[in-house]
């Protein structure tokens, strides 16, 4: 009877783990949204106030948000490892 | 109007949790379970695993898988491009064979090839013992670094010989479309990244940059020699970031390894008695080449394995009904669509990133001590 119980906690822990991979990787997607959404922003309001350095604005505002992209798929891939390894 | 939230809300909990509730968790299906297996048996016919088929798209293997013909009837023919085995058995020494011998062709079924056998994570091991071996196999991921190799250098050497022919010419054929790449990593990421000692960086930057973005594009094309996911392998981008370490390290002068250690402008309890700044200084050292690494990586497997769903949707929707697989299609080829101009997005902006990203590691390793204002 206890080896059951043990069992089926175990299958258990298996679905909570998945869910918990699932739940992580939505939250990696909302940071990211979020955090290259006020990229976004502030790079169109500086291109707004100044037109003629949209160039410049433009490749630092990709490069920052690679960057931001970056740190997001770190929660990616621990969620990945725990689905899958 | 909060009653009939609040009610909402009610009900919504109650659905969730009756719905939630273990008592209408699945029965293990016996009998369902073995009356599909005779039917395979008869018919072969393989339910359509999605995540299976997208794991095997971006994982290493030792065949190359180019098209199944006739999928899940018991016409199913397989053409795929074996791949060399090269193999150092414990016993008896260095092996080489073709990874189709892995394969019995009439039944195609598993089998062991001179005391060898494939497990089931695509590992070569001794039969008997289940013992590892060394394995330096020709693998799809090697293949394809060989192809890219043979590409880039097919590219740059033609475009080399060019420019010494036509000297003073105006670029003509591929050298304008590599020259504009050149001149941009020259001007934009090296030059202002590290200074005045750029030359010495520029071949290894302008080399990662290629080689990133010219296995970033094979990687996109659905079909031999593209389609190896060999940015999205953790070992070679871990191998771009070794040698980026190394180079800062080694390249590293005096006032680099003091801003590591006794960084200038931090106060004097920070790194005494315990060095907090030098210990996250030596974190950052770790981390930056690690990031780098984990960042190409993430991005290229998760652009590859999105794609890969979008497709699979297709295919899980055509299971269900034939007439709801082609509606899905057309969507999902849509979504296909989108997602692989986004990765042509991906594939030059991860090139340039990684790049960028070096050349100021490189900068900051070769700074030359400009700070005045900080000394006392």
């Amino acid at each position: 009877m206890t080896t059951l119980m043990m069992l089926l906690q175990e299958a258990g822990n298996m679905a909570i783990a998945k869910a918990g991979a699932g739940i992580g990787a939505g939250l990696a997607a909302i940071g990211a949204g979020m955090g290259i959404g006020r990229i976004g922003g502030s790079a169109l309001e500086s291109i707004a106030r100044q037109p003629e350095v949209s160039g410049d604005i433009r490749s630092n505002m990709i490069v920052a948000a690679a960057l931001v992209e970056g740190a997001a798929f770190f929660a990616i891939v621990v969620c990945l490892l725990v689905l899958f390894v | 109007m909060m009653r009939t939230l609040t009610k909402f809300l009610q009900i919504t909990l109650l659905a969730l949790f009756l719905a939630a509730n273990p008592i209408f968790a699945d029965k293990p299906e016996e009998t369902v379970a073995s009356q599909n297996a005779t039917d395979e048996a008869h018919h072969e016919n393989k339910k359509f695993n999605a995540g299976e088929l997208i794991l095997e798209h971006v994982s290493d293997s030792h065949e190359w898988h180019v098209m199944t013909l006739g999928g899940g009837t018991e016409h199913e023919r397989h053409i795929s491009l074996p791949l060399p085995c090269i193999v150092k058995h414990p016993t008896q020494g260095w092996m080489v064979f073709l990874s189709s011998n892995f394969v019995n062709h009439e039944t195609h079924q598993e089998q062991e090839y001179e005391g060898l056998k494939m497990d089931e994570k695509q590992h070569i091991v001794v039969a008997a013992s289940g013992d590892k071996v060394l394995d330096l196999s020709i693998t799809k991921n090697v293949f394809a670094l060989l192809i890219s190799l043979i590409i880039m250098c097919a590219i740059f050497l033609s475009v080399a010989k060019t420019y010494t022919r036509r000297v003073g010419q105006a670029p003509t054929g591929l050298q304008s479309f590599v020259e504009p790449l050149i001149v941009f990593l020259r001007d934009e990421v090296a030059k202002p990244s590290i200074g005045p000692k750029y030359e010495r960086y520029l071949p290894f930057l302008l080399t990662i940059f290629f080689f990133i973005f010219i296995n970033n594009l094979m990687g996109l094309i659905p079909i031999l020699p593209g389609g190896a996911n060999v940015t999205g392998n953790i070992a070679i981008t871990m191998v771009l970031a070794l040698m980026v370490f190394f180079i800062t390290t080694f390249s590293g002068n005096k006032a680099y390894w003091i801003h590591i250690i006794n960084t200038p402008g931090v106060p004097w309890w920070l790194k005494f008695p315990v060095p907090l700044m030098p210990i996250i200084e030596l974190v950052g050292v770790v981390s930056k080449p690690l990031v780098l690494c984990l960042r190409l990586f993430a991005n290229i497997t998760a652009g590859h394995i999105i794609a890969l769903a979008f497709f699979s949707l297709i295919f899980i929707f055509g299971e269900a009904n034939a007439g709801v697989g082609y509606g899905v299609s057309v969507v999902s080829v849509a979504f296909t669509i989108f997602m692989n101009f986004l990765e042509l997005l991906v594939a030059f902006l991860q090139a340039y990133v990684f790049t960028l990203l070096a050349s100021l590691y490189f900068g900051s390793a070769v700074e030359e001590h400009a700070h005045h204002e900080d000394h006392h």
